[in-house]
């Protein structure tokens, strides 16, 4: 006898208003087909953060107005984007919960958290940057560097994987990239001595498949730029600093089907600011490492920062482009770096085409023919440009393929007097390997510093500028792809740590320190729409639908607010 | 100025028929894995303490004696242990009754009869999701063990309309244009309600443009009072038990 049970099932054939149908691998492939949703940190595969939706237009976005909010409880600067899934939201907030929302209203289905059982090492704060989602699955890296998969329907816990261990000074933070049956993810702990690694887990299991270590071991090819000491060596050396190389990976990668290669930018080399122990160009550090999706094999690598000193993380998001480069189509791939310089590297081969800096630099005077950098490092005491936290960073650029732009955020004139000082490996202790001093240029003699100048700008802050625009001042800034000539700029008195998303309307959606969010025209820059959200933005835009109307996402303080045209 | 004088709190000795006896027979099996190695079957094994008098030097009430299983008296050699709440709510249940039941005379419920009842028979998995298997249309029970007690389950099982948690409880919406959904409700304001419908899929409605709006206070789950036999009930309970989620 079967026993009947729900009584009222008249649930039976009740039919759902949103479809809500199974993320597949086809569907991550075409994201750009529904722009309706965003299925990835990023957008979509190439990393555009552009999308097809075009209802708030430069005519209308005047009209523009909160449609909700939802405030994390939990209190630190917000750096996730969030995914829309037919309908519903799913975003991370500190320190690794998930939650589910109702895109159209904001109100929450279901929340998930996930107790750390390490004490997670950390250099910048319990950061998460997002989720990956694949059928029902939803996946999150942690800080005590596990993966987890979630049921995305109900937030049950699916599976769980250990992927490094967190008293070494390993966590995750982030974004998931999802690609076939994968899921690829990489380490943070560039500050704690780790080895950094790409590894891509079983979406079904969470069993690992691969994994690509970022700092290679003896006998593999790269190797042999982790030079052996000088016998004469008069400073610290270590003879076995690969061991402790750094190259996280903390910005969500890209993939190219046609190539099957996955693209990841590698963080510094540790210890971050004094090179003399870890002799040697420190492959991949700094650097872009292109993988076979399914084997996890290095196809080709671009080191931008050989022997990296300033702390030059390549976590840029890497944007995949075709484009006409001095006349011929090429499969580029476009990166505004760290390091001040804008590059177009041809994404099948790896080679360079293109280096530029944007902003002042001083660290290096230009390229060789195999587009290494020229370093000319500064004297004991003055100031590198940029500074430690770089000309640009991990803030999402755009790519719009109708007007043809790069976007990215910039710092302009900021500057950091960069000091080393040995240290010795000891797991779990930070491994700076040095210090830094802001700069703040004295008016009568620019050489020279104002000694009790506030701060750089570091990673947040208050209400008040106090560094001011002195110290350092952002832009948005647009650049034609192919020879990085600057096309138009939106400057702000502070700096920014916000992305850019532009639209098929040719807007583009970004905001900044202050705690402006802005719509700019995405031809000229010219500012449209602006709403003081009243902290720090720290996290880049998304644009999405939700019962047939747009909206647009951003994080501003503890907020995540989300705004539309009215009725 | 009003001086308030806090009297000595009473002690709280709760009684003995307030513990279901699914409860007691957990803990009472507990008892036996973690505890009367040192403490002995008849609750005496330590020397000053016995647990079966009913009175606790560190503990009168049942939230205390919890937080003396989960912390432990490290300087006494008792470790702390790590039970979630259908462990403790057991646990206590079964101290509180040690004095006057025999633990030989109670029959605990067998778990691997109980999950052939849960995916047989009973059909949980018509509603129920355990481990990524299984409706969503009711809630997904794959850590419910750790959440609950086994005198919940054994109340829920024959009476799901006392038992149903308000957040629960089944909603009725029919759109202005005419489409019916029905689902469990998972979070209601003033304005909208979000639920989980039939194909366990997320939907979240603005009550202003519905045509009807119905919350039950039934549940969707039927009795299984007389489905059952008490024996199959207790597998049933044993088996919930087992379901500790992913970690």
């Amino acid at each position: 006898m079967t026993l009947r049970r729900y009584l009222g099932m008249a649930l039976l054939a009740a039919g759902s208003l949103a479809a809500q149908n199974t993320v597949t691998p086809q569907r991550l492939l075409e994201a750009s087909k529904e722009p309706g949703n965003w299925l990835t940190y990023s957008g979509d595969y190439s990393s555009h953060r552009y999308s097809g939706l075009a209802k708030i237009t430069p005519a209308n976005v005047k009209g523009l107005g909160l449609a909700w909010v939802y405030q994390s409880p939990v209190a630190g600067s917000w750096e996730a984007t969030p995914l829309v899934v037919d309908g519903v939201m799913y975003i991370t907030q500190r320190p690794n919960d998930v939650v589910a929302l109702d895109a159209a209203t904001g109100r929450v289905f279901w929340s998930y958290r996930y107790n750390n059982l390490e004490d997670p090492r950390v250099c910048c704060g319990a950061n998460n940057r997002g989720l990956g989602v694949l059928g029902d699955t939803l996946f999150m890296g942690t800080l005590d560097a596990s993966l987890v998969a979630l049921d995305r329907h109900n937030g049950h816990l699916l599976w769980k994987t250990r992927v490094a261990e967190a008293k070494a000074g390993y966590s995750i933070t982030v974004a998931p990239l999802v690609v076939k049956d994968k899921v690829i993810v990489g380490v943070g702990g560039g500050e704690w001595g780790i080895r950094g690694f790409i590894a891509a887990y079983s979406a079904a299991t969470g069993k690992e498949l691969w994994r690509f270590y970022t700092v290679p071991g003896p006998g593999e090819p790269g190797h042999e730029t982790w030079l052996p000491c000088p016998t004469d060596s008069k400073e610290y050396c270590d003879p076995e600093a690969w061991k402790h190389g750094g190259a996280s990976v903390w910005v969500t990668g890209s993939y190219d089907p046609a190539t099957n290669l996955t693209y990841w930018g590698t963080g510094n080399a540790g210890p971050d600011y004094n090179p003399v122990q870890r002799p040697g160009d420190n492959l991949y550090t700094a650097s872009v490492v292109a993988l076979d999706t399914d084997t996890g094999k290095l196809r080709w690598h671009y080191q931008f920062t050989p022997g990296d000193r300033y702390d030059y993380d390549a976590v840029q998001v890497p944007v995949l482009a075709d484009i006409q480069f001095q006349g011929k189509p090429v499969k580029a791939m476009l990166w505004a770096n760290r390091n001040g310089n804008y590059y177009v590297l041809d994404r099948v081969t790896g080679k360079f085409l293109l280096g530029k800096p944007f902003i002042k630099v001083n660290w290096m005077s230009g390229f060789d023919t195999n587009g290494r950098p020229i370093q000319t490092p500064q004297p004991v005491g003055q100031p590198t440009y940029p500074g430690l936290l770089g000309g640009t960073n991990w803030y999402s650029p755009s790519y719009s393929p109708r007007t043809g732009l790069m976007y990215f955020p910039i710092w302009e004139d900021q500057a950091i007097v960069f000091s080393r000082i040995p240290v010795a490996y000891r797991e779990g202790n930070g491994f700076g390997g040095g210090g830094f001093q802001p700069f703040v240029p004295s008016v009568g003699d620019p050489k020279k510093g104002i000694p009790t100048a506030a701060g750089v700008p570091n990673l947040r802050r208050g209400p008040i500028n106090d560094w001011t625009d002195a110290a350092g001042h952002g832009a948005m800034l647009a650049v034609d792809p192919a020879t990085g000539e600057p096309k138009w700029k939106f400057s702000m008195t502070d700096v920014t740590d916000v992305g850019a998303a532009t639209t098929a309307s040719d807007l583009l959606f970004t905001g900044g320190r202050e705690g402006y969010m802005q719509v700019l025209h995405a031809r000229t820059g010219e500012l449209l729409w602006k709403r003081n959200l009243g902290a720090q933005m720290l996290n880049s835009p998304i644009t999405f639908e939700a019962g047939g109307k747009q909206y647009v996402a951003v994080m501003a303080g503890l907020g995540l607010f989300v705004f539309g045209l009215p009725e | 100025m009003a001086l308030t004088v806090i009297a000595q709190q009473p002690v709280m000795q709760e009684h003995p028929e307030a513990y279901p006896k699914a409860d007691i027979q957990y803990g009472a099996r507990l008892y036996g894995e973690h505890c009367d190695r040192c403490h002995g079957a008849n609750g005496a094994g330590v020397s000053g303490v016995n647990l079966a008098s009913g009175k606790f030097r560190s503990a009168t009430t049942d939230g205390q004696l919890k937080m003396v299983i989960t912390n432990g008296f490290p300087t006494a050699g008792m470790p702390p242990f790590r039970f979630d709440t259908a462990d403790l709510t057991g646990l206590v249940a079964w101290l509180r009754n040690m004095n006057s039941i025999d633990r030989g005379s109670m029959k605990a419920g067998d778990p691997a009869r109980g999950r052939a009842i849960f995916e047989g028979t009973a059909a949980c998995g018509s509603c129920h999701r355990v481990n990524g298997k299984g409706s969503r249309k009711g809630p997904d029970l794959s850590d419910i063990g750790t959440l609950r007690s086994a005198g919940y389950f054994e109340r829920i099982l024959v009476d799901p309309n006392g038992q149903l948690l308000p957040i629960n409880r089944p909603v009725h919406v029919v759109t202005r244009e005419g489409k019916a959904v029905d689902g469990r409700r998972l979070n209601e304001d003033t304005y909208t309600v979000q639920m989980v419908d039939g194909e366990g899929h997320l939907q979240s409605f603005v009550k202003a443009n519905l045509r009807e709006f119905r919350i039950s206070t039934k549940s969707a789950m039927t009795s299984y009072r007389g489905e059952l036999q008490p024996d199959e009930l207790a597998d049933l309970v044993a088996y919930m038990l087992t379901l500790k989620g992913v970690l």
